[in-house]
């Protein structure tokens, strides 16, 4: 076996002893929940000018994009039921879930690195507090709820980013776009959707927090860790994702 | 007759691939003792103490805290045993997210979950005031100089109030005033708390001030045990060479 292969096959035997410790300590007492919602506030929170941004730009440019095409075949009208079904079912899900990979899952990378190699980890262990739960259960809680949220959020903005869009060339009313994009949209394309979010929002955290608590001694091996999660998360979003839209297509 | 030690090591071996750190060391920490252990970088000094709070396992030996058997300890068991022992690291290892006073009071919370926000301002103030850095309270670590941020590490290990303090290199990258003043303090916490303490060091002047015994470590092997004045007259030239 190649080192290269045996690295992988190594790495993925310590996220699943990550993972399985996880839903140990997470039953265990005392659960810290004024660290929850620190890091549901700091996670969540100050990611959303993040996310509106993106997912206004999201919503915006798929409009202005699809619009030529939808009307030489005359479609047109389709424009707010198509940009909202692509953005629920697919788009504001995945891109953001990449941008919190890239801002949840490096940070927490980096932080939690930082604190292994100046002993800050070690400090909480010989205190008899335990880390993991401390910093590890906390964050990875607060990815798997936040997420969610945010993807939520992402939707909206992007359906009224559409809207904009569609008003550059057209004209509609608030009140008719959202009408004929609520008539499009059903439960089973939000649902699965909704629940790949929350695998999203755990294998951020799960990463982010992996590849910091494991970072070896030295300054760079922060870096490192916070590079390493971001590769890693983003990775992660795109199978999750196709196992998912497999799994849609088999049952709904 | 011979007290009972508060640690007690026997036969501590621990390698990490190929590198053999510790080749059996045998140690005992008295009730009351400030035991020095000295030894060039390396040489496993500060791998001891890490087997000793369980921050490292040990391969082979028997680590006795209290004659509690500290090698075999399921991680709840160790925790409780933790409770007891407070620990300076060399670098402070304070949380740099937090003020000087969250810094305590998050030490001081999770050991004493009954205690009200009213008795632990007291407390924090009290172990402040034992390291003479009071008006520190509402800094954060980074505003606080190296030998600051040892005295509050001090403080941190001392709210807790331990029956033992294990100091990692405690003056490393300090001056020689500061080192001084630090050494002197963790002599006062010894009469003051009536704690057990064993140093790491590699500071003569530490060891001298700080030490009633001294152990030498040389490659994972203890090779001299006395008091200061009594390893300076080794016949053992490189035990002397820690004197020159």
């Amino acid at each position: 076996m190649t080192p290269y292969l045996k690295n992988i096959f190594e790495e993925t035997g310590n996220i699943s002893l990550f993972i399985s410790r996880f839903f140990k300590e997470l039953f265990k007492p005392v659960f810290q929940f004024r660290e929850f919602t620190r890091q549901c506030f700091a996670l969540g929170y100050k990611t959303l000018p993040l996310i509106t941004i993106t997912g206004f730009i999201m919503g915006l440019v798929l409009t202005i994009q699809s619009r030529p095409t939808l009307l030489k075949f005359g479609a047109e009208s389709w424009l707010p039921s198509m940009v909202s079904l692509s953005l629920i079912r697919e788009i504001a899900p995945v891109i953001t879930a990449l941008i919190c990979a890239g801002k949840i899952a490096s940070g927490i990378g980096a932080e939690l690195g930082s604190m292994k190699v100046t002993e800050q980890i070690d400090a909480m262990e010989v205190s008899a507090i335990n880390p993991y739960k401390y910093l590890v259960v906390t964050r990875i809680l607060a990815t798997t709820c936040m997420i969610p949220i945010l993807v939520f959020y992402a939707d909206f903005i992007g359906i009224l980013g559409g809207y904009i869009g569609y008003n550059i060339h057209g004209d509609m009313s608030i009140s008719l776009y959202f009408s004929e994009m609520l008539e499009s949209v059903k439960y089973l394309d939000i649902f699965p959707a909704t629940i790949k979010t929350f695998f999203f929002g755990f294998f951020i955290g799960v990463i982010g927090c992996y590849k910091g608590f494991n970072a070896s001694n030295g300054t760079a091996s922060v870096g490192i860790a916070a590079n390493e999660a971001v590769v890693a998360a983003s990775l992660s979003i795109f199978i999750i994702d196709m196992l998912a839209v497999q799994i849609t297509d088999l049952f709904f | 007759m011979e007290t009972q030690p508060i640690i007690a090591i026997k036969n501590l071996h621990k390698s990490f691939g190929q590198n053999n750190i510790l080749k059996g060391i045998n140690l005992r920490l008295n009730k009351g003792e400030n035991l020095v252990i000295l030894g060039r970088s390396g040489s496993g000094k500060s791998v001891t103490i890490k087997c000793i709070v369980g921050l490292v396992n040990a391969d082979k030996g028997s680590i006795k805290i209290s004659g509690k058997e500290v090698t075999n300890l399921k991680y709840d068991e160790l925790n409780d045993l933790r409770v007891k022992i407070g620990f300076m690291f060399q670098n402070g290892a304070l949380y740099d997210s937090m003020s000087i006073r969250q810094n305590l009071k998050f030490t001081l919370k999770h050991h004493t979950r009954d205690l009200s926000e009213e008795a632990i301002e007291p407390e924090i103030i009290k172990a402040l005031e034992s390291v003479g850095l009071q008006e520190s309270i509402d800094k954060m670590p980074a505003e606080l100089s190296g030998g600051m941020q040892k005295r509050i590490a001090l403080a941190r290990a001392l709210i807790i109030k331990p029956e033992i303090i294990l100091y990692d290199e405690p003056t490393s990258g300090l001056d020689t005033i500061t080192s001084r003043e630090i050494s002197e303090l963790i002599l006062d916490v010894q009469k003051k708390y009536k704690t057990s303490s064993l140093i790491i060091t590699h500071d003569m002047a530490c060891a001298k001030i700080t030490g009633n015994r001294i152990l030498i470590l040389k490659e994972g092997e203890i090779i001299a045990e006395g008091t200061y004045e009594e390893l300076e007259k080794s016949k053992d030239e490189w035990v002397r060479s820690f004197f020159i």
